[in-house]
């Protein structure tokens, strides 16, 4: 589904991304962790090419994302994102928020756009919410909006962008919730986290970043079981994270 | 477009008799720099202490400040112009009246465009110098009043330095515009550079080249304001203050 | 003081000060809308566009803001008559002084307008155009559902600010002879010799309007934006 293939990406001196491999197949649950600066988040916005890169290739579904140019809006809209803060649109309610790609990129009818938003947003549990707009809804409610906004579009791929750093620790467990859901639903889906329980229980594979580099991509027994294993960059991360 | 160029114009004397018109201009230049600097410097003083006025606690200090300051940003500067030319002589006690009719006309002319402008301007800065002053942390005047200093010199040592300087960027364009704003002085019939230009323009019918001579000189004079307060701006600045590091 | 009043030249005047007047909103409508109008076209293409683009939308705006606003007043004075006539081939077509002044006015205010909405654009945070893009928008799309709307709510009060500006600025066609509303009052102060109540008058007038505006502004920030976080 997503092949990424000795990507590098580097401001001047300062090397953000170093050669980095890896791929995930249709169904796989894939979660990104690393020190901050490791460059996780850049990462994941290399796949739906929010951030550029100088070197090498991302295929998605079939299509190198670097050569696409003009293609690149149809190629997002089947690749759903979910941002660290959320980035609901302010201005509109929650159904126009739903709606608003629905109509503009896929050009879905109205009706359609409608039931399909208030469908997922069932799903995530807020439906009674549909006509308020997001300054009157709590974090955690705002982002489980903005993963149905994702999940609207129909995607065959979820990124998510440290879904859950920005939320009151009270909050955190309601949006896993909806992705352990998605999961478990068989979404194919590549989440940057800092939530090891999250990874431990739903995650086919965890890739480790340090430093721009992918130190560790295996699978999540193999990562949280055998240590001996892991390389010490790994192991130093893992003591810090799993302390509580 | 028959029009017929001659960029040599400057170096022609004037149907005026004044010289040659090159020279007008010059001397436009020269009224418009004597101007703008007298009006800004006075603007300067006269702005930062309404500004200051602004943001003290007592209300018979500040509601006044706020009175001038609201006057003087809502009505266009040809009207205070105006009136301070036409109306105010007008109203003044005879003696004064008669004072000032008794000048040379440049002289009243000039003492009535810097008193406009530098009253106008003032209310500008003193906009400014209030918004520095109310930028800074609030802790900052508690500090200084705890440790004993009174109001004066909380004002002195404390909020003014931290204000003044952060406060230079708004500043620069604040003075661009004087120089711009000297060109009203036509007005009431003190050629300054537009006004020359103007002059120039109807006496030699060479519109094209007079108006590009005023406005690449004007541009000129704004870069170098430009430049002259990227000077200042580096020389105040303090290490860590958000306002400085730029 | 030893002047002697005489209030009813004002109340004499009224249609002409009207006409004035009316002279003067004018120029502030179409200096507003047109200049808001090109304004967000230039701080679009400095934002967005390709870099040459970019940079002339600079050069222009910087242009405009480091000249006199009287300068440019007597430079499309000069230039409106010319280029109409070139354009319809009558070398003795009259254009009165009003497209001088329209042509300067939306030109110059333009150049302020676009700082106010570039910098309306960049209070919306950087991740609504990144969400907006990762939801398939072209950029256009993004711009017009997302983010613009969102800039114009954050800058209206700097827009107001501008226009209130705008308003002072039409006094300054004073000096094409043009009769707005301070036109009309000089010209009949003089006529009558009744400069002082005429200047006066029109002073308070333009006062009561600025302070519409202004505190209206003060209204408008006091009940804060909605669509703040």
């Amino acid at each position: 589904m997503i092949a990424i293939n000795n990507v590098s990406k580097w401001f001047g001196d300062f090397r953000v991304l170093t050669d980095c491999t890896t791929r995930i197949d249709k169904g796989e649950v894939v979660v990104v962790c690393g020190p901050s600066g490791s460059g996780k988040s850049t990462l994941i916005k290399t796949v739906n090419a929010l951030e550029p890169f100088q070197q090498g290739e991302i295929i998605v579904d079939g299509v190198s994302v670097g050569r696409l140019g003009r293609g690149l809006p149809k190629l997002r809209a089947r690749v759903g994102m979910v941002f660290q803060h959320f980035e609901l649109f302010p201005h509109l309610t929650v159904t126009e928020n739903l709606t608003l790609a629905q109509l503009r990129v896929l050009g879905r009818s109205k009706a359609e756009a409608v039931a399909k938003g208030l469908r997922y947003l069932e799903r995530v549990g807020l439906a009674l919410q549909k006509d308020k707009y997001p300054a009157q809804l709590s974090g955690g409610q705002q982002q489980r909006v903005a993963i149905a906004r994702a999940l609207a579009m129909d995607p065959i791929v979820m990124l998510f962008d440290e879904p859950t750093s920005a939320l009151d620790p009270e909050m955190v467990g309601e949006v896993l919730d909806v992705m352990i859901g998605l999961a478990n639903d068989g979404m194919t889906m590549m989440c940057v986290t800092h939530e090891m329980g999250f990874a431990r229980k739903v995650s086919h594979r965890v890739i480790f970043m340090d430093e721009g580099r992918i130190v560790e991509d295996c699978g999540k027994d193999a990562f949280f079981g055998d240590a001996a294993e892991r390389s010490p960059r790994a192991r130093e991360f893992l003591s810090k994270i799993l302390r509580h | 477009m028959t029009y017929a160029w001659d960029w040599l114009i400057f170096f022609k004397p004037s149907v005026t008799g004044e010289g040659l018109y090159g020279w007008m201009l010059v001397k436009g230049l020269g009224w418009t720099l004597l101007i703008s600097l007298v009006s800004w410097l006075f603007a300067l003083a006269l702005g930062t202490v309404l500004g200051i006025l602004r943001t003290v606690p007592d209300r018979w200090l500040a509601w006044p400040a706020l009175l001038y300051v609201h006057c003087f940003r809502n009505t266009p500067l040809l009207v205070q112009l105006f009136l301070w030319f036409f109306v105010v002589p007008e109203l003044l006690p005879p003696a004064w009246g008669n004072a000032i009719k008794q000048m040379t006309p440049t002289t009243g002319q000039f003492l009535t465009v810097v008193l406009c402008l530098s009253l106008y301007t003032a209310a500008k800065v003193a906009e400014l110098v209030r918004a520095g002053i109310e930028a800074l942390p609030p802790g900052q005047r508690a500090a200084g009043a705890a440790m004993g200093l009174t109001q004066i010199d909380v004002y002195r040592y404390v909020l003014l330095p931290q204000a003044l300087r952060t406060i230079v960027p708004p500043l620069t364009s604040d003075f661009m515009n004087v120089f711009k704003n000297s060109a009203v002085a036509l007005t009431i019939g003190l050629m300054e550079l537009t006004g020359q230009s103007r002059q120039l323009s109807e006496f030699s019918a060479q519109s094209f080249e007079a108006f590009t001579a005023a406005t690449l000189i004007y541009m000129g004079v704004t870069y170098g304001v430009v430049l002259a307060m990227r000077h200042v701006e580096k020389r105040a600045r303090i290490p860590g203050m958000l306002g400085a590091a730029r | 003081m030893a002047y002697d009043f005489e209030w009813s030249s004002i109340a004499r005047a009224w249609p002409y000060l009207l006409d004035g007047m009316g002279t003067t909103l004018f120029l502030v409508a179409v200096g507003m809308a047109l200049g808001v109008a090109f304004g967000t076209v230039l701080a679009i293409l400095r934002l967005f566009g390709p870099r040459p683009v970019a940079a002339l939308a600079a050069g222009y705006v910087n242009f405009f803001r480091s000249i006199p606003l009287i300068l440019t007043i007597f430079w499309f004075f000069f230039l409106v008559p010319l280029v109409v006539r070139a354009v319809t081939g009558n070398p003795y077509f009259a254009v009165g002084p009003v497209y001088a002044a329209i042509a300067a006015f939306v030109l110059a205010e333009s150049a302020y307008y676009c700082e106010i909405i570039r910098a309306g654009i960049g209070s919306v945070r950087a991740g609504q155009l990144q969400a907006a893009r990762a939801l398939g928008m072209t950029t256009a799309q993004a711009l017009l559902y997302v983010v613009l709307p969102q800039a114009f709510r954050n800058m209206t009060p700097a827009l107001i600010n501008q226009t209130v500006a705008l308003l002072k600025d039409t006094s300054l066609v004073y000096v094409i002879s043009l009769n707005d509303f301070l036109g009309a009052a000089a010209k009949i102060g003089q006529r009558d010799g009744r400069q002082v109540e005429m200047f006066l008058f029109a002073a308070a007038v333009y006062l009561a309007l600025c302070s519409l505006g202004t505190m209206g502004v003060h209204l408008l920030q006091r009940r804060g934006a909605p669509s703040r976080r």
